[in-house]
């Protein structure tokens, strides 16, 4: 090997390290225990096979936690990416208040989850909340938005959004400050309208933060769960659970790990369908190379 | 967007009040969080303009929970963990943007992993990896997952790519060796980077919680938001006045940064996101 690939080696080595014990390993650890039970009392852990799966499929609370997920990811991606779109072509217009208007919209996603998640808690608290508040003006009081299922999950939803839309607002305006004026003055000369403009002209040069912004708010959707621990717990009846929200239940409320990992596995599978989804697909049209 | 495309006349009279209204809805619920810490519980939610202002509800938080030992412990995770991560990357990515060696492609791409399954899911292995390191309960155990950022590594990677090759070997033929060179020439040119990707750590990792909340159980090594999960979820009946005095002080120094550095801030954020 030569003295600059050495090099090259070492000054990989301690990030390497990190990763593999914390990213790589872990991977394959959560691979191997879901063929395992949990250890109990100083026994190594029991090869079960396929058992922690099986129960897996007969887990109600399990499939709940998956379809809420893919409620929650359907429900939140797509608002927020619209929202998301709308808010950056107002904050990059001449209009005005549009520093403020910045700054309102971005607040969120300096905000801790878990503390805007106490505010959102408030102001959905029956009786006396704000929004029980405002709706007992038109006379539609007494709902508990966090108690019934058929709200609480809508509501989270909400908050996910409000969180998630003015962080990919960021992406949005960087890419259309990017666009070159002379397109817009090339659409002007031929008179085109200003729809036309939007539809024919920004929003295909805008594909490519799009998709970008698309995985990440995937990514998003099966990884947020603080302000499931914090405004519901899951309930009422696991209406509010989400997979991982599940796991950590599982895991350490439980501590069954063989479980846990098990599950853990279903949402890896995602995950890694999601990258291979974007390498094959979108591969040099996404902002990754 | 040219100034060719703006709205104009009644269109722009419609969206300007569009755009108002959802801004002030966006920050409803802040200037809600506001108006119930400063006041008294019993205009918690109850709006009057003859309401008196207050701080009482900022003391009596700060007297019930140990904040202050939260915020140290919060300020010396996050001060370890972007120390690590800059480090860490920063030695990554000059190899990946400047050397040469058989399976470069391949160890990149297992970095890029990390993009994808983020410490974040990973939480009952790593669990069990902190027991057996036995540093469960302790802020490195909080941050050691995160300390080698894929992100940061394909960011300063991306950067360290775009400097000119001469300069480097400018600096090679008056004999500075690989690592003086990067200090000297590659480090002072991605500053901007370096303040982009640390306030994205810094505010990633002050408003983590699910992992802090499982790798911690005592006050010693809780982070701010862990404490503020204990504080409100505890015996404190549901007083909401205090509960979001609470909120806005754990959030404090997060919104004062962004409030006064808003260009900066929003900037940052623009910079680490298109590369």
């Amino acid at each position: 090997m030569s003295r600059n690939a050495i090099h090259g080696w070492l000054l990989l080595l301690p990030a390497l390290a990190l990763l593999a014990l914390f990213t790589h390993w872990p991977i394959f650890g959560t691979i191997w225990d879901s063929f395992h039970g949990t250890a109990k009392r100083g026994k190594p852990a029991p090869f079960v096979g396929l058992e922690n799966y099986q129960v897996m499929l007969a887990d109600e609370v399990f499939w709940k936690s998956l379809w809420n997920n893919l409620w929650f990811a359907l429900g939140t991606i797509p608002a927020s990416i619209v929202l998301a779109l709308v808010m950056a072509l107002w904050v990059n217009s001449a209009m005005r208040g549009r520093t403020w208007l910045r700054m309102a919209f971005f607040t969120p996603t300096v905000l801790p989850m878990i503390a805007v998640a106490n505010i959102w808690l408030f102001f959905f608290t029956p009786q006396y909340g704000l929004l029980e508040q405002f709706t007992s003006l038109f006379g539609v009081a007494g709902r508990n938005w966090l108690g019934s299922e058929s709200t609480a999950l809508g509501c989270m939803m909400v908050v996910a959004v409000w969180k998630e839309a003015g962080f990919f607002m960021i992406f949005y305006l960087a890419a259309l400050q990017s666009i070159p004026p002379s397109l817009a003055e090339a659409a002007a000369v031929e008179g085109a309208p200003r729809g036309w403009y939007l539809r024919r002209i920004v929003l295909p040069l805008l594909m490519p933060t799009t998709l970008f912004v698309m995985v990440n708010a995937v990514i998003n959707a099966f990884r947020m769960v603080d302000h499931i621990v914090v405004m519901t717990r899951g309930g009422p009846n696991n209406a509010t659970s989400l997979l991982l929200f599940h796991i950590y239940q599982v895991g350490f409320s439980f501590w069954d790990t063989g479980y846990a990992a098990a599950l853990t596995v279903v949402l890896l599978v995602i995950l890694a369908a999601v990258a291979i989804g974007q390498f094959v697909f979108l591969d040099r049209k996404v902002h990754y190379q | 967007m040219s100034r060719h495309y703006e709205p104009r006349g009644a269109g722009l009279a419609l969206e300007t009040i569009a755009a108002w209204a959802l801004g002030a809805l966006w920050i409803l619920p802040l200037v809600y969080a506001v108006w119930t810490a400063f006041h008294p519980s019993e205009y918690s939610a109850k709006f009057s303009l003859l309401a008196p202002l207050t701080l009482d509800n900022f003391r009596r938080a700060w007297d019930a929970a140990p904040f202050a030992r939260y915020f140290a412990n919060s300020f010396m995770l996050v001060t370890m963990v972007l120390a690590l991560q800059l480090v860490l990357c920063t030695l990554a990515a000059y190899a990946f943007a400047r050397y040469e060696f058989r399976g470069k492609n391949f160890v990149f791409l297992l970095v890029l992993v990390q993009l994808m399954i983020m410490p974040d899911v990973l939480i009952v292995e790593n669990y069990r990896t902190m027991s057996r390191l036995g540093i469960l309960d302790s802020i490195p155990a909080i941050g050691l997952p995160y300390a080698a950022s894929a992100f940061g590594i394909f960011l300063l990677r991306q950067t360290f790519k775009s400097v000119p090759r001469e300069l480097d070997e400018a600096a090679r033929v008056e004999g500075a060796g690989p690592l003086t060179v990067l200090w000297r020439v590659y480090v002072p040119l991605a500053k901007p980077v370096y303040l982009a990707y640390g306030l994205v750590s810094v505010s990633y990792h002050w408003n983590n919680f699910l992992w802090p909340l499982i790798v911690t159980n005592s006050v010693t090594s809780r982070p701010v938001t862990v404490g503020l999960q204990v504080f409100s979820s505890g015996d404190q009946g549901i007083d909401w006045s205090i509960i979001t005095a609470a909120t806005l002080m754990t959030s404090a120094p997060l919104l004062i940064a962004f409030l006064l550095f808003q260009r900066q801030f929003v900037q940052s954020f623009m910079r680490a996101g298109i590369r």
